[in-house]
């Protein structure tokens, strides 16, 4: 809370009004919440991968068909969960970025993107080493495993494209396009096992029908879908703080943030 | 407890390269992702330091101001 008060104290002029919530949305509010809460949400993550690994290792069951491989789930479906919520996130902030003109909500949208995409690729990957022993191969042109592909290289096109723009205007601009089209692409990797006939399974987990699998093997899943949520805020707030200070550097909070810096090291 | 022993754990029912496989490649990008982010931490505010240092925003003189701040 320090932090905040001293920040706040020498900005009277620039303090930002208005609800409280909002008052966030202002970078030199923002940095600082940024850093009290990320080390709690990886704190929170690192107790529920345990509690995850512990479930999915131990107290969920060998699969009746599938054997003892299938136990990669665990991490194949919150990962390509993640994947697919972290860009419709990213699509989120984007929009709001081109509609209210906020510049964080662009720096959000790019600070999420790398994490988006190291999740996409586990997806694929754990998908990968299941599908071989499974299925009998490492892919297949299925429509669900080829829009998780195309997925993936939205991710690398939106972080390709706003570091090869120098302006950073130019860059948000250009990353929320391909965000927000892009976005179309998720509902079609949602419902592509519905839609075509493919070779990968149904939803895992459906809001409208009973499980399908023990509640041990759901339970794991869902701890570890919250680690992964956990994880990515965490990560996300720690890679947002130095681009906020980047984009601010002309500003005098930023000046008092740095010297802080150097005295400490 | 699913497992007769630590070795019938670690071969996963002969589908041990792909769950380890798949749980190491996971672990190792989570770390390598954590060690990068610290890492451009360090360097921005190493580089913002030096940033302000050229243009003489911390009043210590103001070499390559132009240079500098074209390089962002």
């Amino acid at each position: 809370m320090a932090d905040g008060l001293n920040l706040e104290k020498n900005h009277m002029n620039v303090k930002p009004r208005g609800p409280s919530l909002f008052r966030f949305a202002a970078p030199q509010m923002f940095y600082p919440l940024a850093g009290r809460l990320a080390p709690w949400f990886a704190a929170a993550a690192l107790v529920l991968t345990a509690i995850g690994m512990w479930l999915s290792f131990f107290v969920a069951p060998t699969d009746a068909t599938q054997g003892e491989v299938y136990r990669v789930i665990f991490i194949h479906v919150p990962a390509a969960w993640m994947s697919m919520f972290i860009y419709l996130v990213m699509a989120f902030w984007a929009a709001v970025g081109l509609v209210m003109n906020t510049r964080l909500s662009f720096v959000m949208s790019q600070a999420l993107a790398p994490t988006g995409a190291m999740f996409c690729f586990v997806a694929l990957w754990t998908g990968a080493l299941w599908g071989k022993p499974t299925w009998g191969a490492y892919w297949v042109w299925d429509a669900r495993l080829t829009s998780q592909l195309l997925l993936l290289f939205l991710y690398f096109g939106f972080i390709a494209l706003t570091r090869a723009i120098e302006d950073p205007r130019r860059a948000d601009r250009a990353g929320a396009i391909i965000a927000l089209v892009g976005a179309v692409n998720v509902p079609i990797i949602y419902f592509s096992v519905k839609w075509w006939n493919t070779l990968h399974q149904g939803a895992s987990v459906s809001l409208t029908k009973a499980p399908s699998m023990a509640a041990t093997m759901l339970a794991g899943m869902l701890v570890m879908a919250f680690a992964a949520w956990a994880y990515t805020l965490a990560v996300t707030l720690w890679r947002v703080r130095p681009m906020i200070l980047e984009r601010e550097r002309h500003t005098e909070w930023v000046g008092e943030v740095l010297d802080r810096e150097r005295g400490r090291g | 407890m699913q497992w007769e022993s630590w070795s019938a754990f670690w071969d996963m029912g002969g589908a041990g390269a792909f769950v380890w496989g798949s749980y190491g490649v996971t672990f190792a990008l989570v770390a390598l992702e954590l060690v990068l982010v610290m890492q451009r931490r360090k360097d921005t505010v190493k580089r913002l330091l030096r940033w302000r240092r050229a243009v003489g925003k911390d009043g210590s003189g103001r070499l390559g101001a132009a240079q500098l701040e074209s390089e962002q």
